[in-house]
C-alpha cells in the first residue's frame, strides 16, 4: 500500500512537471518569433519605410507604403461586403430562426465553412473573377469578404444569444415591430460584443496571404483603382522572404513586424472590450 | 361618502360604480396631458408596423442567412467546373499517379496526397502531447492569477498569421535544423532510417514542426473549453475517492471528455491538412515521395501556392484546380466529423470561431 501510494504520488509529481514543461515549449516559439521580429525589423522601420514604394533591386531604402495603403483598400472592400451580411445572417439565426431546423444547419455551415482553406476560396473567386479578366483589387476584397462572412455570423449570434428576453418583449409589448425590435433594441445592446467580432474577423483575414496570390496579384507601384492588381502586406512579405536579396528580407522582416503590432493591438482591444458588451444580471 | 349617496340617490348608478371609462381613440394622447397625440405612437403606428415590413425584414435577414449555404455551393460548383478538363482526362487515377510533369502534360496527385499526409500526422504526433499538456496546466493545475495571461499567450500563438510563421521559419528554424536540430537527430536516431540523406534544413520534418506550431493552440484552447464543460461533481467525485491530482484528471475529466478532445485534435487535423504558406515556404517543394524527414516534399496546398500563377496550358490549371477540390472535400468532412464530436459533448453551446 505504501509502495503504492509513492508510486501514485510520484506519477503525480511526474504528469504535473511535464504539463508544466509543455506550457513553458509552447510559450517558446511565441516568444522567439516576437523577439526576431524586434530584433531584425525594428532597425528596418523609418518614416522611408512607410512612405515610398518598393525601391528597384540594388538600390537601398525604398518602403512598403503602397503595401499598407493596398491592404487597407482590400481590408475595406471585404468588410464593406462582408459585415453587412455576416450581421445579417446572425440577425436571422438570433431573432427569427430560433428553434428552426434552418438555423441548425445555417450554424453548422458557417462553422464548417470556417475551416476550409483559404487558398481553396482564393482559387475560386480567381475562377470566378480573374480569369478571362485581370487580377483586381475588388476579387481581393470578394474573397476575404467570404471569408468574414461565416465568422462574424456566428459572433454575432452569439452576442445577440446574450440579449436578455424580457428586452425584447418589453419592446414588443409597447407596439415596436419586430423588425425594429431586432435594429434598434437586440443590435444596439449587443452591439460592443458585435463590434468587437467584427474586429476579430478583420484581424484574421488582415494576415492572410494565400487567397491573395491569385486574386489581388500584388503591385510594385501606387494603385488605388479596384479593377488592377493591387500590392497587400502580407503578400508582399511573402514575395520578399522567398526573395533571393538582403534588402528584401530586412523589408520582410519590417512588414512582418508592422503587420503583427497590428493585428495584436486588434485581439488586445478586442480582449479588453469583450467583457464590457455583456450584459449583466439578465434574465 | 354617505352624504353624497344621500343627495344622488335618486341616481340611478351608485357612485362607487362611476368608473371613468376611457374612449377608444385612434391616437393615443401623449404624456403633456393637452390632448396632442403622442409622438412616439404617432411613429411607429405610421411607419412600418405592419405585416409587409415584417416579412420583408426577415426575408433579407433569411436572404443572408442562405448566403453561407450559397457560398458552399459556389466553391464546390466553380472547382467541379473548372477542373473538368483534368477529370475527364485521368479520371479518378489522378489521385493514384505518381507523375508529375507539366511539360509533357502528365498530372497524379500521389505524391502531394503523401506529402499532406506525412506532414499532418508528424505535426499532430508533436502537437497534441503538447496541446493536452498546456490544456491540463490551465485548467486544473494553473494559480488563478496566472491563468488569464497564459491562456492570452497561448491564443496570440493563435491571432499570428501564417506568413509570419513561414518568415521566421525560413530565417530561424531552417537554420537550426540545418545546423543543429539535424546532425543531433542522426546522430541518435539515425538507425531508424529515417534521417538518410542530404539535410538542407527545408523538407517535411521543418514543414511538420512549423505545422504542429500552428495547430497547437487550436487544439488547446478547443481541449480548454471541453475539460470547463465537464462537470465539477464528477471530479469531486473521484477526489472523494482518494484520488491523487493526476488520477482525478484521467479518470474524472478526460476520461469523460474523450469524444470531445477528438473531435478538437480533428480540427488541429483540419487546420494542418489546409495550410499553406508556412508549409509553402519551408517544405522544399519537389513532388517526391520518400522515406527520409529531410527529403522536400510538396503538399496539395503548397503545390497550389507555389505553381498556380505559373499554369501555362489549360490541363496544367484544371489539374490544379482539380487538386484544389480535393482539398476542400477532404477539409470539409474532416472538419465537420470534427464539429460534431466536439458539439457533443459540449451540447449545443456555441464552439468557439477559430
Amino acid at each position: 500500500m505504501r509502495i503504492n501510494n509513492a508510486r501514485r504520488t510520484a506519477t503525480n509529481y511526474f504528469i504535473s512537471g511535464l504539463s508544466i514543461l509543455a506550457t513553458v515549449i509552447v510559450i517558446l516559439p511565441l516568444a522567439a518569433i516576437l523577439f526576431y521580429l524586434i530584433y531584425k525589423g525594428a532597425n528596418s522601420l523609418n518614416l522611408a519605410f512607410f512612405t515610398k514604394v518598393p525601391a528597384p533591386v540594388g538600390e537601398s531604402g525604398g518602403g512598403m507604403a503602397n503595401s499598407i495603403v493596398g491592404s487597407g483598400i482590400i481590408l475595406f472592400v471585404a468588410s464593406l461586403i462582408g459585415i453587412p451580411i455576416g450581421i445579417a445572417a446572425g440577425v436571422y439565426l438570433a431573432e427569427f430562426g430560433r428553434g428552426k431546423p434552418l438555423a441548425t444547419a445555417v450554424r453548422f455551415t458557417a462553422d464548417v465553412l470556417n475551416g476550409v482553406p483559404s487558398i481553396v476560396m482564393g482559387i475560386a473567386v480567381f475562377s470566378l473573377m480573374v480569369q478571362g479578366r485581370h487580377f483586381s483589387a475588388l476579387a481581393g476584397g470578394v474573397v476575404l469578404a467570404l471569408m468574414m462572412i461565416p465568422t462574424i455570423t456566428r459572433t454575432t449570434e452569439e452576442m445577440l444569444a446574450t440579449v436578455p428576453h424580457a428586452i425584447r418583449e418589453a419592446a414588443l409589448g409597447l407596439g415596436v415591430p419586430k423588425w425594429r425590435t431586432a435594429i434598434s433594441v437586440s443590435l444596439r445592446t449587443a452591439s460592443p460584443g458585435i463590434i468587437t467580432g467584427c474586429m476579430l474577423a478583420f484581424a484574421r483575414v488582415a494576415g492572410e496571404t494565400a487567397p491573395l496570390l491569385f486574386t489581388a496579384f500584388g503591385n510594385q507601384f501606387w494603385s488605388f483603382k479596384l479593377n488592377e492588381p493591387i500590392a497587400a502586406l502580407p503578400l508582399q512579405i511573402y514575395v520578399y522572404a522567398t526573395g533571393p536579396y538582403d534588402d528584401w528580407h530586412r523589408l520582410a522582416w519590417a512588414g512582418a513586424l508592422v503587420l503583427i503590432v497590428m493585428i495584436m493591438v486588434s485581439v488586445t482591444l478586442v480582449r479588453i472590450f469583450a467583457n464590457r458588451g455583456v450584459l449583466k444580471g439578465g434574465s | 361618502m354617505t352624504d353624497e349617496r344621500d343627495s344622488r340617490s335618486a341616481q340611478p348608478v351608485p357612485p362607487v360604480l362611476r368608473v371613468p371609462t376611457v374612449a377608444l381613440e385612434r391616437d393615443p394622447v401623449s404624456p403633456e396631458g393637452d390632448g396632442s397625440p403622442s409622438v412616439i405612437r404617432d411613429f411607429l403606428s405610421k411607419r412600418g408596423s405592419g405585416s409587409f415590413a415584417d416579412n420583408s425584414f426577415a426575408a433579407v435577414m433569411l436572404l443572408c442567412a442562405l448566403s453561407i449555404f450559397a457560398i458552399v455551393l459556389f466553391i464546390l460548383g466553380i472547382l467541379v467546373l473548372h477542373s473538368h478538363l483534368s477529370l475527364a482526362q485521368f479520371g479518378w487515377k489522378f489521385f493514384t499517379r505518381q507523375a508529375w510533369d507539366p511539360v509533357s502534360g502528365d498530372f497524379g496527385a500521389l505524391p502531394f496526397i503523401f506529402g499532406t499526409l506525412a506532414t499532418s500526422f508528424l505535426a499532430l504526433l508533436m502537437a497534441v502531447p503538447l496541446a493536452l499538456g498546456v490544456a491540463i496546466f490551465l485548467t486544473e493545475l494553473c494559480p488563478q492569477p496566472l491563468r488569464a495571461p497564459i491562456s492570452f499567450l497561448t491564443e496570440l500563438l493563435a491571432a499570428i498569421p501564417s506568413v509570419v510563421y513561414g518568415l521566421w521559419a525560413v530565417f530561424v528554424l531552417v537554420p537550426l535544423m540545418r545546423d543543429v536540430i539535424g546532425p543531433y537527430l542522426v546522430k541518435f536516431f539515425g538507425w531508424t532510417t529515417l534521417f538518410d540523406g542530404p539535410n538542407f534544413g527545408v523538407g517535411l520534418l521543418t514543414a511538420s514542426m512549423i505545422l504542429a506550431v500552428m495547430i497547437l493552440p487550436i487544439i488547446s484552447s478547443l481541449t480548454r473549453d471541453i475539460m470547463t464543460a465537464v462537470p465539477n461533481s464528477q471530479r469531486e467525485a473521484v477526489l472523494a475517492l482518494g484520488a491523487t491530482r493526476w488520477e482525478m484528471i484521467r479518470i474524472g475529466v478526460l476520461r469523460n471528455s474523450r469524444i470531445g478532445i477528438v473531435g478538437a485534435i480533428m480540427l488541429g487535423l483540419g487546420r494542418a491538412l489546409g495550410e499553406t504558406m508556412a508549409v509553402t515556404m519551408v517544405i522544399g517543394n519537389h513532388p517526391n515521395i520518400s522515406k527520409s524527414l529531410f527529403a522536400p516534399a510538396n503538399t496539395l496546398a503548397s503545390v497550389i501556392a507555389g505553381e498556380f500563377s505559373e499554369a501555362t496550358t489549360d490541363l496544367y490549371l484544371s489539374a490544379l484546380i482539380e487538386i484544389g477540390l480535393a482539398l476542400f472535400l477532404v477539409t470539409i468532412v474532416v472538419n465537420a466529423i470534427a464539429r460534431l464530436m466536439v458539439w457533443a459533448v459540449t451540447r449545443g453551446a456555441p464552439a468557439r470561431v477559430h
